[in-house]
């Protein structure tokens, strides 16, 4: 008997036979929670989003879709880290980063995980955020690459647009997203609490995360 | 369940152990109630936290009584999206099939994310023993596995450590290992979660093999969920070619839908966050992005015989948070350990029974290493009624009856006379006359009178009373206390070597 058939069997044993098809879903489960927490106004959902990405340690930026506006933060951003390379997804819209600055470093799919150990920064957007767990989710579409680029290198720069990918809760940001695609959910910059439950930012993951909230126009 | 801590002395032994060693008792203290507070404040911000905590409940009811439905359907899932599911009853079948699994690929080092399935079958040894290297990569587990010690918390492993002896290990081990730790490292937790950075990033960038658990796995789409907080575990799910996933066939939920409960109530159960820093979902293998290779290992090991258990089966409700461990009074004096199994704590007292049967001392004591306060229920995101399965299982081992071990239905005599009894009945006096846990145990009593082993049936009553089992609702406390000299007269044995 091969391992399947002998899971299986133990299974249905324990049940007392093969059990009914699952239609009681639906009533076995009661959703009576709540699909988001308080009520807000957009601009409120977008402020809570700020607040909670801040009190796990991101730093906040904010900036309009005006006069190359998002562009200058960017490269200012950079400037700041001391960044000499800067990582791009496959499709990062031409604005988001000024010609000037560090030097662009694509990801090939030759690229290895040493190579990209060695850049400094990447630029990316997200799929969505959601404002009542500080989170922000990429799922791998062209302006956010592969998972890869977004864990090697110790600086992360986000961009959202907000309002359109801000949600307020967990449940609308799951129904938003295809599951079909590898999804990264991101609160604040990595951290431990190993050490005698003392929080410390930064372990294997970008030590330093930036999100940077971009207003239509 | 193999692989676990053989030889291991029973429960009241270890935790007299346990409660000497100040240093232990002191960390342990220091970091349960720190996590305990913050829980609180994190569930408190939900005002709808019952209801979630319900719906996560029946989510998994639901899916316990179809899941050889859903465990099918699982399989079609994952093998659609380009995963390859392997089935395995018991911890040997497990190691067998993954040692194969990396054999294959020509490697002979593996990187791991912090995963109790894997600890249970004992992989790690299994691997070393076909010549093959395990990383741990979880700071935890790293600090574990590098001071040859034991995990004692399902979700700080090294809550038992604090950051000298830490520094020490660092020192001392690191360099036998891979990258020495750098000179002049401190104890501070910044710099040791440096020293770990440095020391495990050169593993992750060559890494060909990642091993990995799972916290939630979806019928419907095929997805495995992976939560964690240092990066460790988004190391270990994409660099690698290929990806192992040992995982329990407990972790499964219906529907995509069915994680907007368990991503909300989790990380607030565990960490104490809204959110934990990172979680990965992914669904077979992706063209370009990540494993080209993904084998996911179904674990029975025990998990079926729970499930023919109808009051014991809620115990594979569980999500692994670990607050039940951070609000029991005697898991906070007695330590991880003496819980004799990667399982510790509350849920490791009533989950270590039913997946290993009551056989050996620590399993027959482990039900009795409560004080049935309740508070571990009052937490459990998914109201696993612990109180409950302990006196359940505390009948079984005193009454005997029929159990499903390994698939099959046998019938297990009653433990009076044997030492299985001798050890539950150390391990209830080591809980009654620690004054400590039975504070613990006296706040809710009232509540959990229903609970107390005086009301089990027939054979259970004769035993409790012949045997003198310390009875908190028949004889107050201060009574007993008094009449058995401070409990001294009961405890002597449990101590002894
Ligand atoms: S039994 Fe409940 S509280 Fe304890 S670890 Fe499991 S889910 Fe968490």
């Amino acid at each position: 008997m091969s391992g399947r058939d002998v899971v299986l069997g133990r299974v249905r044993r324990a049940l007392g036979g093969p059990s009914a098809p699952p239609t009681t879903y639906d009533t076995d489960i009661d959703r009576g929670y709540l699909r988001e927490h308080g009520e807000r106004t957009v601009a409120q959902t977008v402020e809570l989003l700020a607040e909670n990405l801040a009190d796990y340690r991101a730093v906040v930026h904010r900036c309009t879709h005006t006069d190359d506006e998002l562009g200058l933060l960017v490269m200012r951003l950079l400037a700041e880290r001391g960044a000499r390379t800067v990582l791009v997804p496959p499709a990062l819209p031409a604005h988001w980063l000024s010609s000037a600055g560090p030097t662009r470093v694509h990801d090939q799919a030759v690229s290895t995980a040493r190579q990209l150990d060695r850049v400094d920064s990447v630029v990316t957007g997200c799929a969505v955020a959601i404002a009542e767990t500080g989170t922000i989710v990429l799922d791998g579409s062209a302006d956010q690459g592969r998972r890869r680029i977004t864990l090697v290198p110790d600086h992360h720069i986000c961009v959202v647009r907000v309002p359109d990918q801000v949600v307020s809760s967990v449940p609308q940001a799951l129904s938003r997203l295809d599951p079909t695609r590898p999804l990264t959910w991101i609160s604040g910059p990595s951290a431990t609490s190993d050490i005698e439950l003392d929080r410390v930012e930064g372990v294997h993951g970008p030590r330093t995360l930036e999100v940077v909230l971009v207003s239509e126009g | 369940m193999s692989g676990t801590f053989v030889g291991m002395p029973a429960f009241p032994k270890a935790a007299h152990e346990a409660v000497r060693n100040t240093t232990l008792r002191d960390n342990l203290r220091h970091a349960t109630h720190t996590i305990r507070d913050k829980r609180a404040r994190a569930v408190a911000e939900l005002e709808d936290w019952e209801r979630l905590r319900e719906a996560g409940r029946r989510i998994k009811d639901h899916t316990l009584r179809h899941l050889d439905r859903y465990l099918v359907q699982l399989e079609e899932s994952v093998t659609a999206a380009g995963g390859t599911v392997h089935w395995a009853a018991d911890a040997d079948e497990a190691n067998r099939i993954v040692t194969r699994l990396v054999a294959e690929t020509g490697e002979s080092e593996v990187v791991k994310v912090k995963s109790m399935a894997t600890q249970e079958i004992g992989l790690n040894e299994a691997l070393e023993a076909a010549g093959m290297r395990a990383y741990e990569t979880d700071l935890a587990e790293l600090i574990v596995q590098l001071g040859h010690d034991r995990p004692s918390h399902i979700l700080v492993p090294a809550i038992h450590r604090n950051r000298g002896e830490i520094r020490d290990i660092f020192r001392a081990q690191m360099g036998s290992w891979g990258r020495p730790a750098p000179d002049g490292l401190s104890d501070t937790p910044a710099e040791l979660a440096e020293a770990a950075r440095l020391h495990l990033r050169e593993k992750f960038l060559r890494a060909k093999v990642g091993v990995s658990g799972a916290n939630f796995m979806v019928a419907q789409t095929g997805t495995l969920v992976v939560v964690e907080s240092e990066g460790n575990g988004r190391m270990c799910l994409t660099l690698p070619e290929t990806l192992i996933s040992v995982v329990g066939i407990e972790k499964i939920v219906p529907r995509w839908q069915d994680l907007e409960v368990f991503l909300q109530t989790l990380p607030r159960s565990s960490t104490a966050e809204r959110m934990n820093p990172y979680t990965s979902m992914w669904t077979g293998t992706a063209d370009t992005d990540g494993p080209r290779t993904f084998h996911l290992v179904l674990l029975d090991n025990g998990r079926t015989d729970a499930l023919a258990d109808e009051v014991g089966r809620q115990a594979l409700r569980c999500i692994r948070c670990s607050a039940c461990l951070n609000v029991c009074p005697v898991y906070e004096r007695a330590g991880g350990h003496a819980y004799g199994s990667v399982y510790p704590g509350p849920i490791g007292a009533i989950l270590s029974p039913q997946l290993r049967g009551t056989a050996s001392e620590i399993d027959a004591s482990l039900p009795y290493a409560s004080s049935l306060c309740g508070a571990c229920y009052e937490v459990c995101p998914v109201a696993i009624d612990i109180p409950e399965v302990l006196v359940h299982l505390r009948e079984r081992v005193v009454q005997g009856g029929e159990v499903t071990r390994n698939g099959v239905k046998v019938r297990l005599r009653p433990a009076r006379g044997h030492a299985a009894e001798r050890a539950a009945m150390r391990a209830t006096r080591w809980a009654f006359t620690h004054p400590g846990v039975l504070a613990g145990g006296q706040r809710l009593a009232s509540r959990t009178r229903r609970f107390h082993p005086r009301s089990a049936p027939g054979p259970g009553r004769a035993w409790t009373a012949t045997r003198d089992l310390p009875r908190v609702p028949a004889e107050p406390f201060r009574d007993w206390w008094r009449r058995t000299d401070g409990g001294k007269a009961g405890t002597g044995k449990g101590g002894a070597k």
